[in-house]
């Protein structure tokens, strides 16, 4: 079976723009909620596209567009694509698409009349849109579709873009997710179903947590056969080794507080990668700071990992971040590919009262060591979990040769 | 007329740059293809002159025209 080998991250999230701002706010336990917020302040969209293609891309598409550019440029794809156009592909997650476009001419609508509403709602609205503007600027004329399944998006992106490379449909693919909801429609639904704090504060695994802050931002991920990547003398980040994706079948929001369903993602993702649960080192939560979430996914790791539950550390972004939804997956997905390689398990920031029945070991206060070995990979797990009771598990492990990767060495790729 | 004429050019003229074409390749003779104004651009052309003028273009109106000056020549002759 080809092997999938992660050969350039890039993202925008509410620490910054870049990846190694991302892991080394994370890993020093900044925090980026703001007001009960987490927006991607530092991101100007006139720094990675034209007058005319930001006019065409909602802000998350926008988004989708700056990250891919860093991914491209790390995966040394600048100069154009190391294969076939129609070999490579592009899949970018989301949980809804272009909403601050739906509202915008929503509001057109019903001020001005039908003949006021733009002609490019609906391209930017779509939920492919983010797709389709990546694959346009790089001319992917492979495989290329949006994911939607909440906020489970951009781990479904990568897992059925490491799919596409191991069938062969393609040798590249493209792939992560993006999010741009901090408009006045999805804050007021969002909290009509109490899913936001309301206090303002994304604290998972904490005995005080009362809900996710919105996020917003993408990651995106270059994936190549690895057998192609060496032979064009790429460096490998890491490996995409496994991918689990179930359903819960259960509840429209609700995860099955049992949490069969996110165990049994967890499982085939092991066995898909063919990994057994003594040898995960890293755990990379949904961990939204919900109630619900945050203790069914507990449940569900000690169901998945057993005994080795209790050892391996088990840390969440969104403490750092807020929830970035669709994006949270891909976003998530680089992070722990910098953590892996940094041999750190980062901190749940926020974290300062443990849920005394979450007691797993959730990396409270400060980034932790984690347990490597000079003969083994290291190797972590990603959860994502989405409304619609979506379950997506990524398996991903340090390359057998090391190679340098943002953030390994502070600052060389942060811009 | 020739003030009307006038004030289609400027408000195509706006349009144009705001859609994202270079202002200094916007002349009377370049064609909309060179300018790498599409369809979608023309369409919402066609609302702003609505809005302006109120002069309704069809897509068949503006899928004849091909360059910035027959643009504003037929929205003036309409007004």
């Amino acid at each position: 079976m080809r092997t999938v080998a992660v050969t350039g991250v890039g993202c925008v999230s509410p620490l910054g723009v870049g990846a190694a701002v991302l892991i080394e706010g994370w890993s020093h336990g900044a925090c980026a909620v703001r007001d009960g917020e987490a927006a991607c302040r530092a991101f100007d969209a006139s720094d990675f596209m034209s007058v005319k293609e930001a006019r065409r891309a909602d802000r998350f598409a926008q988004l989708a567009l700056a990250a891919a550019a860093e991914a491209v440029e790390n995966a040394g794809l600048a100069d154009g694509l190391p294969c076939e156009p129609y070999r490579a592909g592009c899949l970018i997650g989301t949980g809804i698409g272009g909403i601050a476009t739906i509202e915008a001419n929503h509001s057109r609508l019903l001020s001005n009349g039908a003949r006021s509403v733009s002609p490019l709602a609906v391209p930017l609205m779509m939920s492919n849109a983010g797709t389709a503007a990546v694959s346009m600027r790089y001319g992917l004329c492979g495989p290329s579709f949006g994911v939607v399944s909440a906020c489970a998006a951009g781990a479904h992106a990568i897992g059925t873009a490491m799919h596409a490379i191991r069938s062969g449909a393609a040798e590249l693919m493209i792939a992560g997710g993006a999010e741009a909801t901090l408009t006045p429609l999805a804050r007021a639904a969002f909290a009509a179903m109490d899913a936001t704090s309301t206090c303002g504060v994304s604290r998972p695994f904490d005995v005080r947590r009362d809900g996710f802050v919105m996020g917003e931002g993408a990651g995106v991920l270059v994936l190549e056969d690895a057998d192609k990547a060496r032979a064009r003398g790429t460096p490998v980040l890491a490996v995409l080794r496994g991918y689990g994706a179930t359903s819960d079948a259960y509840h429209l929001t609700a995860p099955d507080a049992d949490g069969r369903g996110a165990a049994a993602a967890i499982r085939l993702a092991l066995a898909d990668a063919a990994v057994d649960p003594g040898e995960v080192d890293y755990v990379n939560a949904h961990g939204t700071s919900t109630p619900l979430n945050d203790r069914s996914e507990t449940v569900a790791l000690k169901h998945a990992l057993g005994q080795h539950a209790a050892r391996i550390p088990v840390s969440s972004l969104k403490g750092s971040t807020g929830h970035l939804l669709g994006a949270a997956g891909a976003v998530e997905a680089i992070a722990t590919v910098l953590a892996l390689r940094a041999g750190i398990a980062p901190p749940t920031v926020g974290l300062q009262q443990p849920d005394p029945e979450l007691d797993l070991d959730h990396v409270a206060s400060a980034a932790r060591q984690l347990r490597r070995s000079p003969s083994a990979p290291t190797i972590a797990i990603s959860n994502s979990f989405g409304f619609g009771g979506h379950n997506a598990v990524l398996v991903l492990e340090t390359p057998p040769e090391d190679a340098p990767a943002p953030g390994d060495d502070r600052g060389s790729v942060a811009r | 007329m020739a003030t009307e004429t006038q004030q289609v050019k400027q408000v195509v003229t706006t349009a144009l740059e705001r859609f994202g074409a270079e202002p200094d390749d916007i002349t009377p003779d370049a064609t909309f293809e060179a300018l790498a104004i599409d369809s979608l651009d023309l369409a919402e052309l066609s609302q702003i002159v609505e809005d302006e003028f109120g002069v309704r273009l069809t897509s068949a109106d503006v899928a004849g025209v091909k360059t910035v000056g027959e643009a504003i020549d037929l929205i003036a002759s309409r007004g």
